[in-house]
C-alpha cells in the first residue's frame, strides 16, 4: 500500500501502528484494527489497534509492576530520563511536524510550535523532579519532641483517560507530569491522534524509562474509560471530559477503589499537576536520648 | 444536680465497682494495689433539656419535632434531647452561611480573621474543664483524655490556624488563592470536639463559611463550641450548626448551593457522599476507615513497643480511625512480647470515664458494643487464640469492653481485613523486613501505620514502603494541628491540618 504524503517523502515501508505495554509493542488480544483517514480525506493513514478491556487490564499490570522501578530510582535520575524524552522527541520533530499535518490538519508553523512546547514542558518536569519535595514537602513543628515531616509520594498507577482533541503538549504536559510525580501510568486515546502512538511510545521506549512505566492504548474512549474508571489496581484517574454524563460515570465508578479522579485543567506549567498527582505522608519520630 | 448523669453506685461507692481483679501477672507476685476512685465533677456543666440549632448566630429551634435522646454511654442514662433537622432547618443554615460568606466574612481581612479564631482558642482554654466533662459525659471517653487530649488539641487547632488567616501567600508558593464558599462540615462521635475545631478552623482561616453536621449521639460540646462562637463575637452565619443523624448529613452534603464538602467517618458513608457528588462542582475531602497495622522488630525497645501497642488500639476504646489493630510482629520476638503485652493490658483500668484513674473508658453506644462483639463473637468462632484482661471488673451499667487481642490471626481473617473500631487487636508474625511490609500494605485502607526498631536505616526503609498517609515510628497516635492527617486508598481524599490541610478549602488561581 502507498501513501502519498504530502509533506514528506513517502515512506516505502510504512510504519504499522501497534499498542505500547510493558515496554513491547503488541497487537491487541482482541484482532481488533480500525483504519485511520487523513485530515478532512477518505484516504487511509494506518490502521490502528482497537484495545479491548484485557489489553487494559494487562497494560494496567504492567503498570503495577513498573512502578517500583520507577519510584526506586532518584529523583535525580527520573528528571533525567525526562530530559531523555525530550532529546529524543527533538529527533523526531520533522517525522511528528508531518504526522499532525497530515492527521490533525494542523498548520506546519503550529505543529512545530506543538513540538516546540512539549520539549518545554519535558524540560520544566525534568528540573522539577529533584524540587518536588523541596516545593511541597514540610517539616512540620508539633507540640512536643518530635520529628515530623511530610513528603510526597505517588499516588501510585493513574490512569489516564485522554478524551480532548489530541495536542501533542497536552499529551506530554499529562505524562510528563505523572512521571515526575513518580507514578506509572495507562493511557488511553482515540482517533485520530492515537495513529501516533507508535511514534510517541519509541520516544519512550528508547528513554531508559523502565517497563511499563508508561503504557498506552489506542481505541475507544467510550468502550474503555469505564473500565478503566472501575479497575481495582489503578489508583488516580486522570480525565479532562468535556462529556459531563461520562464524567460523572467515571468518577462514580471511580469510588469502588476511591480512586482520585483529578479533573485535568492545567494549562501552564505548575507545580499544581504534580501536586494533584502525589500523595503526601507524614512520619513522626521522637527526638531524644 | 447532674445525678442522673452518674452511675448509681458511683454515689453511694465508687470503689465498689472497681475492685482490682487479680491477674495472672499480679497474682504471682501477690502485687495489688488499689485506687482510691478520682471522680472529676460535673457540676461544671449544665445540660438543657432539649437543645437547639446554631443557625446565623443564634440558637434557634428546628423547624420539626423529631427528637431524640442523647445517652451518657458510661450509664446508658439520657442527658439530653437533640432535634433531627428538618430541610427547612438545613437550608437555612446553609443560606446563613452563604449571606455571611457574601457579605461579611470574604470581605473580613485575613488578620481579622485570625483575631476571632485566636480568640475562640482562648475561650476553648477558658472553658476547657467544662468541655472536657460534657465530652466524656455525651461520648464515654476517660476524662483523662478529653481533658488532656480532645480539649487541649481543639484549642491548638483554632490557634494554629489562625495564624495561616493572614499568611495564606505563603502557603502556596506564592499563588493567590480565594475561598471555596460555603462548606459542608460532617464529623463523628469519636472526637467530637476536636473533629469540630479541625474542621472549622481551617475552613475559617481560609476566608469560608460554614455549616456543620456534629454525629447524632455526641452534639453537646459542638453546641458548646457554638456558644464560644457567639462569646467569641464571630459574626453570625459564618459557623452554623444542625444537629441529626445521616438524613441530615444526606440533606446537607446534597444541597445545591455547597462549595465544599468535608466528611470524617466510615468509608461506607463517605462512598455514599462520593457517589452523590459525582458530576457536580462541589470539592469533597474524606477521612475514612483505617485497619493500621504495627510492625514491631526484634531490634525495638520492647516496653516501649508494648506501651505504644497499647496506645495504638485501646485509646479512646480503639473508637480511632487510625488506631493500629493489626499488630505484626517479628516471628523471634512474638512470644515474648504477648506475654508482656497480657501483662500490660492486664494492668489496664477500664470503668467509669469520670473517675481519673480510668484507662479505657465506655464504648460509645449499644450499637457500637454490639458490632465489637459480633466481630469477637465471629474470631472466637473461627478458633483464633483470644486473650482479654483489665485490672477492674466491668461496670454493670453502661456499655463496656475489656480490652482484648486475638494471636495468630490470618490474613484474611475479618478481624484483620475490617474496621472493628473498638479495643480489639489482631496479632500475626512476620520473619523478613519485606514481609512485614507487604502484611502492612496488605488492605484496602492506607491511613496510618507504626514501626518499632532502634534501627534507624531500618524505620526509613519500612516508612517508605508504608502505603499509609501516617507513619508514626517508635510512637503511635499523636495528633498535632501542624502535622497533616490524613490517608491512602480507601482511607479517603485529602489531608487535613498542616500547610497541607489549608489547600482544600482555596481555589488555587493560576
Amino acid at each position: 500500500m502507498i501513501f502519498n504524503r504530502t509533506t514528506t517523502p513517502s515512506p516505502l515501508v510504512p510504519k504499522t501502528n501497534k499498542l505500547f505495554i510493558n515496554g513491547e509493542f503488541p497487537r491487541s488480544e482482541s484482532g481488533r484494527s480500525e483504519p485511520v483517514h487523513l485530515h478532512n480525506s477518505q484516504k487511509l493513514h494506518s490502521y490502528v489497534c482497537r484495545a479491548s478491556r484485557k489489553d487494559l487490564r494487562t497494560a494496567v499490570t504492567a503498570a503495577q509492576a513498573g512502578l517500583p522501578s520507577w519510584q526506586k530510582k532518584t529523583a535525580y535520575n527520573r528528571g533525567q530520563i525526562l530530559y531523555r524524552m525530550a532529546e529524543m522527541l527533538s529527533s523526531r520533530r520533522l517525522d511528528l511536524v508531518a504526522q499532525l499535518q497530515e492527521l490533525l490538519g494542523i498548520q506546519e508553523n503550529q505543529a512545530h510550535e506543538q513540538v516546540d512546547k512539549s520539549l518545554e514542558t519535558l524540560l520544566y518536569y525534568s528540573g522539577f523532579a529533584d524540587k518536588l519535595n523541596q516545593v511541597l514537602g514540610t517539616i512540620n513543628p508539633v507540640s512536643g519532641p518530635y520529628h515530623n515531616f511530610t513528603a510526597l509520594e505517588p499516588m501510585g498507577v493513574v490512569g489516564i483517560v485522554y478524551d480532548q482533541e489530541f495536542n501533542l503538549n497536552l499529551f506530554f504536559h499529562q505524562i510528563a507530569s505523572t512521571l515526575c510525580a513518580g507514578n506509572s501510568l495507562v493511557m488511553i486515546f482515540d482517533k485520530p491522534g492515537c495513529a501516533l502512538l507508535s511514534d510517541l511510545a519509541e520516544i519512550f521506549k528508547t528513554s531508559d524509562l523502565p517497563n511499563g512505566v508508561i503504557n498506552l492504548l489506542s481505541g475507544s474512549v467510550e468502550e474503555l474509560s469505564s473500565p478503566m474508571a472501575s479497575h481495582m489496581e489503578v489508583h488516580a484517574l486522570v480525565v479532562a471530559s468535556a462529556d459531563k454524563d461520562r464524567l460523572c460515570q467515571m468518577q462514580k465508578l471511580a469510588v469502588d477503589n476511591m480512586k482520585r479522579v483529578i479533573l485535568w485543567d492545567f494549562t501552564k506549567l505548575s507545580v499544581e499537576p504534580l501536586s494533584a498527582l502525589s500523595e503526601s505522608k507524614t512520619v513522626w519520630h521522637p527526638v531524644g536520648v | 444536680m447532674l445525678e442522673k448523669f452518674m452511675r448509681k453506685k458511683d454515689k453511694v461507692s465508687p470503689s465498689s465497682d472497681n475492685q482490682p481483679h487479680k491477674t495472672e501477672e499480679s497474682g504471682k507476685k501477690g502485687f495489688s494495689f488499689q485506687y482510691a476512685p478520682s471522680l472529676e465533677s460535673t457540676d461544671i456543666v449544665k445540660i438543657a433539656e432539649t437543645q437547639k440549632l446554631f443557625i446565623n448566630g443564634e440558637f434557634v429551634e428546628s423547624t420539626g419535632e423529631q427528637f431524640f435522646d442523647t445517652l451518657n454511654p458510661a450509664t446508658g442514662l439520657a442527658l439530653s434531647k437533640v432535634v433531627e433537622s428538618t430541610e427547612q432547618d438545613v437550608d437555612k443554615a446553609v443560606r446563613s452561611a452563604r449571606k455571611a460568606f457574601e457579605q461579611v466574612w470574604s470581605k473580613t481581612t485575613g488578620s481579622e480573621r485570625a483575631q476571632y479564631l485566636f480568640r475562640i482558642a482562648r475561650l476553648i482554654q477558658d472553658r476547657s474543664r467544662e468541655l472536657a466533662v460534657l465530652e466524656t459525659l455525651d461520648n464515654g471517653k476517660p476524662i483523662k483524655e478529653s481533658r488532656d487530649v480532645d480539649i487541649p488539641l481543639a484549642a491548638a487547632h483554632f490557634f494554629y490556624n489562625a495564624g495561616w488567616a493572614d499568611k495564606l501567600d505563603y502557603a502556596f508558593s506564592g499563588k493567590n488563592v480565594r475561598p471555596l464558599g460555603v462548606a459542608a462540615q460532617v464529623i463523628p462521635w469519636n472526637f467530637p470536639l476536636l473533629m469540630a475545631a479541625w474542621k472549622i478552623a481551617p475552613a475559617l482561616a481560609t476566608g469560608n463559611c460554614v455549616v456543620l453536621k456534629p454525629a447524632e449521639t455526641t452534639s453537646l460540646t459542638a453546641l458548646l463550641l457554638a456558644e464560644i462562637c457567639q462569646e467569641a463575637g464571630l459574626p453570625p452565619g459564618v459557623v452554623n450548626i444542625v444537629t441529626g443523624a445521616g438524613e441530615t448529613g444526606a440533606r446537607l452534603t446534597n444541597h445545591p448551593d455547597i462549595n465544599k464538602v468535608a466528611f470524617t467517618g466510615s468509608t461506607e458513608v463517605g462512598k455514599i457522599i462520593a457517589r452523590s457528588l459525582a458530576g457536580k462542582d462541589t470539592k469533597l475531602t474524606l477521612e475514612l476507615g483505617g485497619k493500621s497495622a504495627q510492625i514491631v522488630y526484634e531490634d525495638a525497645a520492647l516496653d516501649q513497643a508494648v506501651e505504644g501497642v497499647v496506645n495504638g488500639i485501646f485509646f479512646n476504646q480503639g473508637h480511632v480511625c487510625c488506631a493500629g489493630s493489626r499488630l505484626l510482629l517479628e516471628e523471634s520476638i512474638a512470644n515474648l512480647f504477648v506475654k508482656k503485652l497480657k501483662a500490660r493490658m492486664s494492668s489496664l483500668r477500664v470503668g467509669n470515664p469520670l473517675d481519673k484513674n480510668t484507662d479505657v473508658g465506655a464504648i460509645h453506644s449499644q450499637v457500637e458494643l454490639d458490632k465489637i462483639t459480633g466481630f469477637v463473637r465471629e474470631a472466637q468462632m473461627e478458633g483464633l487464640e483470644y486473650f482479654s484482661a483489665s485490672a477492674t471488673t466491668l461496670p454493670k451499667e453502661g456499655y463496656f469492653h475489656k480490652p482484648c487481642f486475638f494471636n495468630n490471626v490470618s490474613s484474611s481473617a475479618s478481624i484483620c481485613r475490617k474496621e472493628v473500631f473498638g479495643p480489639v487487636l489482631a496479632i500475626s508474625t512476620f520473619r523478613t523486613p519485606q514481609e512485614a511490609i507487604v502484611k502492612a500494605n496488605d488492605t484496602a485502607y492506607g491511613l496510618a501505620a507504626g514501626v518499632w526498631s532502634e534501627k534507624a536505616s531500618k524505620i526509613q526503609k519500612t516508612a517508605l514502603g508504608l502505603k499509609a498517609g501516617i507513619v508514626w515510628a517508635n510512637t503511635y497516635n499523636k495528633f498535632d494541628p501542624a502535622s497533616p492527617f490524613g490517608g491512602y486508598k480507601e482511607s479517603g481524599w485529602g489531608r487535613e491540618g498542616g500547610r497541607h490541610g489549608l489547600l482544600p478549602y482555596v481555589e488555587v488561581q493560576s
